[in-house]
């Protein structure tokens, strides 16, 4: 049982972190919103489904890849890279500012109770996936083949490819400047301070709310970026995957003590390393129950996360 | 000169109640409940489904929404609990029904109590650990533990995994009343006791001591365990009282369809119960039940755009939502202006 595990150790973890790091910058989408607002954004799945479409629609629409067309090399590669990545985080950002007008703004005006908001976030994004189902037909998208998936090195015993490196290094570096955006930019601040006390800030004279549209637009892009690289790993998409993603990297953010923008790096990474752990002992089908189970124990023992900061607990 | 508002149906519908006397009020309930009963009748009318038969339509979802939404609301409405794995134990019920069906030779009443007690005992599993955490811990958790259910009942070979277990018996007929596939008058029927059985267990509740304990835990769960209320124990009791009504709600279910599968108990089922609840108006057993009638009801009603109708539904959820925060039939002010307080706070 554990024979798989011992054997393919060093080929699971990297397959483990890859899967972290998009799980890391899906969660950013929930922890922000929840830190600002201390209220579940229910749409970020569909903000994440969204955003795999920017990668498909570059790749395929813009610049005409084909499944059947050469990968692309050198200096067009990285361009259509970055336009991919460009693309998705734009699509996502615009869907995350769409999500907090139509669904959020009204409700958090006239101050009502919390489960209306949660309510009109499930109905937006019901909508958003039922707009993307009738687009595509329910059929799953696949996407074009851009990246070849070149083995690189081999290091005690696993390989390691080209498209998981390029996302491990790419995604920590987009988390590393949106971190980097929240400690140190004015904008990042005032997000921080509306976080620690919304009335407080707002006596502050912060613009509250422009300080919730950019938490949902960097929440938004983070996302975005997530969905270029589940594109890169996994080739396809279809209009219901953000379910399935959404509830892990949330429970992820959860894991990781939500609100928290440090915790839901470290979170997603030990969540994408205990899935594949996880599958590879148990099997595939068993990896779910597995992270539930996980989280139930860690918030029995841990309420505020692994790395949570106190958050109150007392939120009803 | 007060100036009434017609358009608060509830207070409207609360004046007329509290005006009528013992016949009066015995009249309306007794005429109410004639009139629903008649409602399988009204197949020709304007109420009609399009593509799915009228009659199943009330059964399953209409009736069993609201039912599954009564039961829901003992947790979120009543004592403030987001619950967002309640179709677990609607599943449970449902599996019950289906395993014991197929093999013991029981009948569907002999079974129900199965049912019920096997989904309050998954209620005491889940809740002994786990209702010490509050608000959106306690939505994740229950959510988690929704999909358990789900996953494992789709990995198992006891359940038939994602088959799905089929030809579940019908109930036994009762005197002249048969349970018939193609006409599902008489499951309407039984539906309405159990919703009945419902509302009363719920109304006799709410005014003694675990409905008030309930209502201190709502508003004020540090202060309520100060006054000395059990929280735990009662919180408990709610979460175990939900299950049994949902555990109830699945046996009935299975014997219907006659055939389940783990994808019938989907996250969905338990945000669309969720949402019936908040729609309807939280906390208000009228609210809950006009709003899983029409969330029940109107996917199949509009089938005519027949593609769009889900995204219709959740257009609606939004526009009703932003427009009535508190649902269509909101409970009472005195209940509301506490709750604003502790958003505020």
């Amino acid at each position: 049982m554990f024979a798989v595990l011992i054997d393919q150790f060093w080929s699971l973890t990297i397959a483990g972190v890859a899967l972290g790091f998009i799980y890391v910058l899906i969660s950013l989408g929930y922890t922000m919103v929840y830190g600002v607002l201390r209220m579940i954004n229910f749409a970020n799945s569909e903000i994440f489904m969204w955003g795999t479409f920017g990668t498909v629609i570059t790749s395929r629409d813009i610049f005409n890849y084909t499944q059947t067309s050469e990968p692309a090399t050198g200096g067009k590669l990285a361009l259509v890279l970055v336009s991919s990545l460009l693309m998705s985080m734009l699509v996502a950002g615009l869907t995350a500012i769409f999500v907090e007008l139509v669904a959020y703004r009204r409700l958090r005006m006239k101050g009502t109770n919390r489960l209306a908001t949660l309510i009109s976030a499930i109905g937006i994004s019901i909508a958003l996936q039922e707009v993307m189902r009738l687009l595509t037909d329910s059929r799953p998208v696949g996407s074009p083949r851009i990246l070849e998936k070149i083995i690189l090195t081999e290091v005690w015993g696993a390989n390691i490819r080209l498209d998981t490196v390029i996302t491990i290094i790419a995604a920590a570096l987009i988390f590393f400047v949106l971190e980097r955006f929240i400690k140190l930019s004015r904008m990042g601040k005032a997000i921080r301070a509306v976080s620690m006390n919304e009335d407080a800030a707002k006596l502050m004279g912060v613009n509250l709310n422009r300080v919730i549209t950019t938490t949902f637009l960097v929440g938004g892009l983070a996302t975005g970026a997530a969905g270029f690289f589940y594109i890169t790993v996994f080739e396809y998409t279809k209009f219901n995957i953000g379910f399935t993603m959404g509830m892990a990297a949330f429970t992820a953010a959860v894991l990781g003590g939500i609100g928290n923008i440090r915790g839901a790096f470290y979170g997603g990474l030990s969540l994408g390393l205990l899935e594949v752990y996880a599958s590879a002992v148990l099997g595939t089908q068993w990896k779910a129950v597995t992270v539930f189970i996980v989280l139930v124990l860690v918030l029995l023992f841990k309420p505020n996360g692994l790395f949570g900061e106190a958050v109150q607990t007392t939120r009803a | 000169m007060k100036i009434r508002n017609y358009w608060n149906l509830r207070d409207w519908g609360a004046d007329i109640w509290e005006r009528a006397n013992r016949p009066k009020r015995v009249a309306i309930a007794v005429t109410s409940i004639i009139l629903v009963a008649h409602l399988p009748f009204a197949g020709a009318s304007f109420l009609a489904t399009p593509i799915a038969a009228y009659d199943a339509v009330l059964v399953y979802p209409v009736g069993i929404f609201v039912l599954m939404a009564l039961g829901l609301n003992i947790v979120v409405g009543k004592s403030g609990m987001l619950d967002l794995g309640y179709v677990a134990f609607f599943a449970i019920g449902a599996y019950t029904m289906a395993i014991m069906g197929t093999t013991t030779g029981l009948n569907t009443w002999e079974i129900m109590p199965f049912g019920i007690v096997f989904a309050m005992l998954a209620g005491v599993i889940l809740g002994l650990p786990t209702l010490r955490l509050r608000g959106d811990y306690l939505a994740i958790v229950t959510l988690g533990f929704g999909e358990i259910v789900r996953l494992v009942v789709l990995n198992s070979s006891w359940s038939k995994g994602p088959n799905g277990i089929a030809n579940v018996p019908m109930p036994p007929d009762i005197g002249p009343l048969k349970f018939k596939l193609d006409d599902q008058k008489v499951f309407f029927w039984v539906v309405i006791i159990m919703i009945l059985l419902t509302i009363w267990m719920i109304r006799r509740l709410s005014v003694r001591r675990p409905g008030r304990a309930w209502e201190a835990i709502r508003q004020d769960e540090d202060a309520a365990e100060l006054m000395g209320i059990a929280t735990l124990k009662y919180k408990i009791w709610s979460f175990t009282l939900g299950a049994a009504v949902g555990g109830a709600a699945g046996v009935l279910y299975a014997s219907k369809n006659l055939f389940i599968a783990p994808e019938m108990f989907t996250l969905n089922v338990s945000i669309l119960i969720l949402a019936c609840v908040v729609f309807g108006g939280i906390g208000n057993i009228w609210g809950v039940i006009v709003g899983a009638t029409i969330l029940g009801y109107l996917p199949d009603r509009i089938r005519f755009i027949s593609d769009a109708r889900l995204l219709v539904f959740g257009i609606v959820l939004v526009v009703v939502m932003n427009f009535r925060p508190d649902g269509l039939l909101p409970r009472k002010k005195r209940e509301k202006a506490i709750v604003k307080k502790e958003v505020n706070a």
